[in-house]
């Protein structure tokens, strides 16, 4: 025999423990709630001012170094240690939970050019203006011991840039050829070279681990195979390219920071065309570095500013400044994707939040859910004015702000002259070049 | 002999110094005759002098007219000039002999093998390498290619991408190099060997094994739901068949009987014919009830009934009828006849059925069963209703269905098919429910009125015919338009907007956020001139073809509802000669083809105009409806306040000024634009280029959970 009774689901009112709020019946019928979604613009609207307010990217200053700091490392095993090379020929090892120097080595006379981790750890390698290449431990040495390399590799020329591969004990060195070294042999491998200018830097591809990419004074970069031994493709642009970065996610993607204030992220496969300009910087781009994801990529410039620029973005959504940082020379997504550390002129290490107004440390659930709900918000109406005109507010120094402005009139000078050129010439006789294409100069097979 | 070998000497001196004076193609001479030679020379000398006086450097022929013992290798030359010297001919004035024959082949074989061709630059080797090495790459990274496009395509990344599963080493891997050594240890582990008790691999007996193989979680969870299903059913049965036997009326009780004997038959001739083996059982079945039913004392006229008719047999006709057939009845039992008897079923029939009907609906597997919840169930159920009442073409009257059987609890029969039928339905529709969405749109779409749709299409030639009249006066305007147009699309190509709007002015407080985005709606600084001017330039261009304004005034006569209803005289200017006018028409006729074959499948101005409509009724003032159900009478659902009371509460708005664009058939003026609303609504620019964004995602859905939005108060955000 059933009986029928009126009973209800105990889910719906009772509380799974005592410690969570009551929970309150609600009707969800849209039409009872007219104002839902304005109370969402508004919240939207909070949302973005609080993340406006809590926007504090700088975290550290790792002073020590003694003058400018020329290059930076990351460990591949270790997110908090971090190696920097300074344009007096010292190395220090930094630990970023501390924030101090663990570890001090006078490696070159003359500049540290370059440097680098060992894909394990368990050694880093570091080249000079005393056209050297020393291999150092990781760990200091033990007591009484004196510092000094495992191997010295004494060149002929200068080495400008240096870089390891990733799965092997291989590593690369640029200078007046590209050199590729067996970690175990005091000669290269093979060397390589493309025409007579000296090389500026040069990158392993940490996908495809036999590809490489590298930079020249004379205004090109050259992509080279590592298992073939020959370069494989030129691409010569307007002014010159001081390092390219390859995408961690993508293998045939690669960024390549220009001296005419631009970054160019290209397509390995088409290089006659860039699939991206980003431009924002108001000086030389000095350096690029790429998140872990692949998403982004931050860039570091003579304008005494550091910029994180989406990939598939020409503008930049983050600008970092402060008053006492100089020409920021060597910049660095740390590899959990967190932070962003930049070496400058004027002798510091920095270390910045990726994400300006993100709170650090753990998060109760709650507040991450509350994260979230604001993240969707924002997302949802990103494109209404207010919101949108509080999440674009940077504030900037005034010298760059000047430099924007002035270099707007002069693009926008540059722009109609071209217009006008057009509108005065016989149809079809002058036509439009568009922006991508305008910067590359030619590629060479 | 000395004196004579030193003028040898000394001759020979003196003959190598005159050869280095001679010029080289100068014949030698024996060196006895110097005297005469001397002369000769000279004179040749002047000859040549002479000869060489015209500029050009003759090659003269030597000539050998003696022999001699020294022959200068200067004087070599090739006597009949013009013609080369083949190797072939060297060797004629030897006498042929086989063995010079085979070189001479040889030769010629050489001869015909062409030449190899000179090595490349090695430039271009390089090159081709490169070329080569290039290709070869490339082909390689576009194995990526599939991988990045998922990533970037991706809604959601969540980093690491391919993360490990943490898995646990089971214990025996981590003790796999330890044994047993000491005694107690083995003496363990032999009793666990005894004990069938898996020691290595697996730590699980075999009958764990199976039971954990036996059913997943969700196979568990399904097969609970069934047997609850099945519970539910079963206590429906029993209560339905408790109600049934309390039915006192006999009559019902005989028709029952009587309706189950024929359907008993009825099976067995089916099964009969399908299958004999089963009908042989059935068979052995029935003798069996027939012999219980002989050994009771039924249809021996014992009973109470049977006494009382057979009294009343005497005077009643019925009743001797009705004896008669029991008595023949009696005696078909007692016969030994095999005839189904029914009374078995008198007693066990219903439950039988039930027995029988509940695990066949058990067997059907409810694939979304959703759990022990019971209101989820009912939730289900109501879902599937709603369902049955969405999709009327696969279920032609669902609704009576559901009325049929909610009343059939009272009706004996057919019901449990009914049910079961339901049941059966509602499995097949959830599986076609997928394609069946589909095809809905499709199926609710009205058949086109051609009639209208030929008038439509008239409109729109005219109008197309207006655009192409004032599109020949502004031909000088086009190419300076190509250009603007030019300009509107670069910036907006190419340069997009700064995703940052940098200032040297910090903004830290909210306060100073709030200013800026009251001062964001209004600024327009920050937007280039160009993109404004290409907006100004749009807009213009965009009312040029839509509204042209010479004929503007005509259209303005011509009402949209008798556009609609009565063919439209062809707009005709007398200015225009007739043949002309012919051959517009033709064109005219084209277009119209023309347009009829693009727009083939959608009605874009029916489209326009239903729209028009909408927003016309959308902009008309309301009554005001002051009405207070129950506030002087009746009150309650279903109750309807008096139409006195009704009239007497209306308040009516008075019409507004007539809409502008109440003559123009295709223009829409939205003429409610709030200028503060519109400070916090999305720009026209922005949702062209974010078109597609708003599209995906509907601003009307809200985030929040049903906790955040009970919880958080909106000032607590």
């Amino acid at each position: 025999m059933k009986v029928k009774m009126l009973s209800r689901n105990p889910d719906n009112y009772v509380r799974e423990t005592k410690l969570d709020l009551q929970i309150v019946p609600r009707n969800y019928d849209p039409t009872l709630h007219p104002f839902e979604v304005p109370r969402e613009y508004v919240r939207a609207l909070n949302a973005t001012k609080l993340e406006r307010v809590f926007a504090k990217p700088f975290l550290a200053s790792l002073d020590g170094h003694r003058d400018g700091v020329n290059c930076l490392a990351k460990h591949p095993k270790s997110l908090a240690t971090v190696l920097s090379g300074a344009c007096d020929g010292e190395v220090r090892i930094w630990n970023l939970t501390k924030r101090k120097c663990i570890r001090t080595i006078q490696a070159h006379e003359g500049f540290v050019r370059g440097i680098c981790t060992r894909f394990c750890g368990t050694s880093f390698f570091t080249v000079g203006d005393d056209k050297t290449v020393k291999q150092w431990k990781m760990d200091g040495p033990g007591y009484g011991e004196e510092e000094e390399p495992l191997h010295t590799i004494l060149g002929k020329t200068v080495y400008t840039g240096i870089d390891h591969h990733w799965k092997e004990a291989v590593f690369a060195t640029c200078g007046q050829q590209v050199d590729i070294w067996d970690e175990q042999r005091t000669s290269p491998v093979c060397s390589m070279t493309w025409g007579l200018d000296s090389i500026s830097s040069v990158k392993f591809n940490p996908i495809e681990t036999f590809l490489l990419g590298s930079c020249a004074s004379d205004r090109n970069i050259v992509l080279y195979d590592m298992r073939q031994a020959t370069p494989l493709k030129k691409v010569i642009l307007d002014m010159r390219t001081n390092t390219i970065c390859w995408n961690p996610m993508e293998a045939f993607i690669f960024t390549a920071a220009n001296e005419d204030y631009n970054l160019y992220t290209f397509d390995m496969r088409a290089l006659d065309t860039p699939v991206m300009v980003h431009m924002d910087h108001v000086s030389a781009v000095l350096d690029v570095d790429y998140s872990p994801t692949g998403k982004e990529f931050v860039s570091a410039s003579f304008d005494k500013s550091i910029r994180i620029f989406p990939l598939d973005k020409s503008r930049s959504r983050e600008v970092y400044h402060t008053k006492r940082m100089q020409h920021v020379i060597c910049v660095k997504w740390t590899s959990d994707s967190k932070y962003i550390m930049c070496g400058s002129d004027e002798m510091n290490i920095r270390l910045w939040k990726a994400n300006a107004s993100e709170k650090l440390g753990v998060l109760t659930s709650r507040e991450k859910a509350a994260n979230d709900y604001n993240q969707k918000l924002k997302e949802k109406f990103q494109h209404h004015p207010q919101i949108k005109r509080i999440a674009r507010h940077r504030h900037l120094p005034k010298s760059i702000y000047s430099q924007i402005q002035e270099q707007r009139i002069m693009k926008e000078a540059r722009r109609r002259k071209e217009v006008n050129r057009l509108k005065h010439s016989k149809p079809g006789s002058v036509s439009i070049v568009s922006e991508k294409k305008k910067h590359v100069v030619a590629v060479v097979k | 002999m000395s004196a004579a070998r030193a003028a040898e000497s000394l001759l020979a001196l003196s003959q190598q110094e005159e050869l280095e004076d001679l010029p080289k193609d100068y014949p030698l001479s024996p060196s006895e005759d110097e005297g005469d030679i001397d002369e000769e020379r000279k004179h040749q000398k002047l000859l040549e002098a002479i000869s060489s006086l015209d500029g050009k450097n003759r090659c003269k022929l030597a000539e050998r007219s003696e022999a001699s013992l020294k022959v200068s290798e200067f004087n070599v030359t090739s006597e009949g000039s013009g013609e080369k010297l083949v190797l072939s001919d060297l060797l004629r004035p030897v006498k042929t002999s086989s063995s010079l024959a085979a070189v001479k082949k040889q030769l010629n074989r050489v001869k015909s093998k062409k030449t190899v061709e000179l090595p490349l630059n090695k430039e271009e080797v390089e090159q081709i390498h490169r070329e080569v090495a290039f290709n070869k790459t490339s082909q390689a990274l576009s194995k990526w290619d599939a991988v990045v496009l998922k990533n970037r395509q991706a809604e959601q990344l969540v980093f690491p991408l391919n993360k490990e599963q943490s898995a646990f080493a089971p214990i025996e891997h981590v003790l796999s190099s330890w044994k047993a050594r000491t005694p107690l240890e083995q003496e363990i582990f032999n009793l666990l060997h005894k004990n069938k008790q898996p020691v290595t691999d697996p730590l699980l007996t075999p009958v764990e094994k199976a039971s954990l193989k036996a059913m997943s979680l969700e196979e568990a969870k399904m097969r609970r739901a069934e047997l609850q299903r099945a519970r539910a059913l079963q206590s429906y049965y029993e209560a339905r068949a408790r109600r049934e036997k309390k039915i006192k009326s006999k009559k019902y009780h005989k028709v029952l009987k009587k309706g189950k004997a024929k359907r008993a038959l009825k099976e067995f001739e089916k099964l009969q014919k399908d299958n004999p083996t089963a009908a042989l059982e059935e068979l052995e079945k029935i003798e069996k009830a027939r012999m219980m039913e002989r050994m009771s004392l039924k249809h021996q006229n014992s009973g109470k009934w049977a006494k009382s008719k057979a009294i009343m047999a005497k005077y009643d006709l019925e009743a001797r009828q009705a004896m008669q057939e029991q008595l023949a009845r009696n005696k078909e039992l007692t016969q030994k006849l095999q005839v189904a008897s029914e009374s078995e079923e008198e007693e066990g029939g219903v439950e039988e059925e039930g027995e029988l009907l509940v695990p066949e609906s058990v067997n059907e597997i409810q694939m979304d069963a959703d759990g022990p919840n019971p209101w989820m169930l009912r939730n289900h159920s109501i879902s599937t209703k709603e369902a049955e009442i969405k999709y009327p073409v696969q279920l032609p009257e669902p609704v009576a269905h559901e009325t049929s059987g909610s009343e059939g609890e009272e009706r004996p029969g057919a019901e449990e098919e009914i049910l079961l039928n339901e049941f059966e339905e509602r499995r097949s529709l959830r599986k076609k429910s997928g394609p069946n969405q589909d095809t809905e749109p499709v199926s609710r779409q009205e058949p086109k009125d051609s009639s209208s749709q030929e008038v439509l299409s008239e409109l729109r030639v005219l109008s197309q015919k207006l655009n192409k009249e004032n599109q020949s006066g502004k031909q000088k305007l086009s190419s300076a338009r190509t250009v603007r147009a030019v300009q509107r699309k670069d910036p907006t190509e190419e340069e997009e907007e700064p995703l940052l709007l940098q200032r040297p002015e910090r903004a830290q407080t909210v306060n100073e956020l709030e200013e800026l985005g009251k001062e964001g709606c209004f600024q327009n600084k920050d937007v280039p001139r160009s993109v404004l001017e290409g907006q100004k330039l749009e807009r213009s261009t965009n009312n040029e073809p839509g509204a042209p304004k010479e004929k503007k005034k005509k259209e303005q006569m011509i009402d949209l509802q008798n556009l609609l209803t009565t063919k439209s005289p062809s707009v005709k200017s007398l200015a225009v000669p007739t043949t002309i006018e012919e051959l517009e028409d033709e064109e005219e006729r084209d277009q119209k083809q023309m347009i009829k074959e693009a727009f083939a499948g959608d009605d874009v101005i029916r489209d326009f105009l239903k729209e028009k409509r909408e927003a016309v009724e959308a902009s008309k003032p309301k009554d005001v409806d002051l009405t207070l159900p129950g506030w002087g009478e009746w009150g309650g659902v279903g109750l309807k306040p008096s139409a006195k009371k009704r009239r007497r509460f209306l308040i009516k708005t008075p019409e507004g000024p007539p809409r502008k664009d109440k003559n123009l058939p295709n223009v829409i003026i939205n003429e409610k634009r709030n200028i503060h609303a519109a400070a916090h609504q999305v720009r026209k620019t922005e949702t062209l280029c974010c078109l597609a964004l708003l599209l995906g995602r509907n601003i009307l859905v809200l985030y929040g959970t049903g906790a955040s939005l009970s919880i958080y108060p909106p000032s607590a955000i």
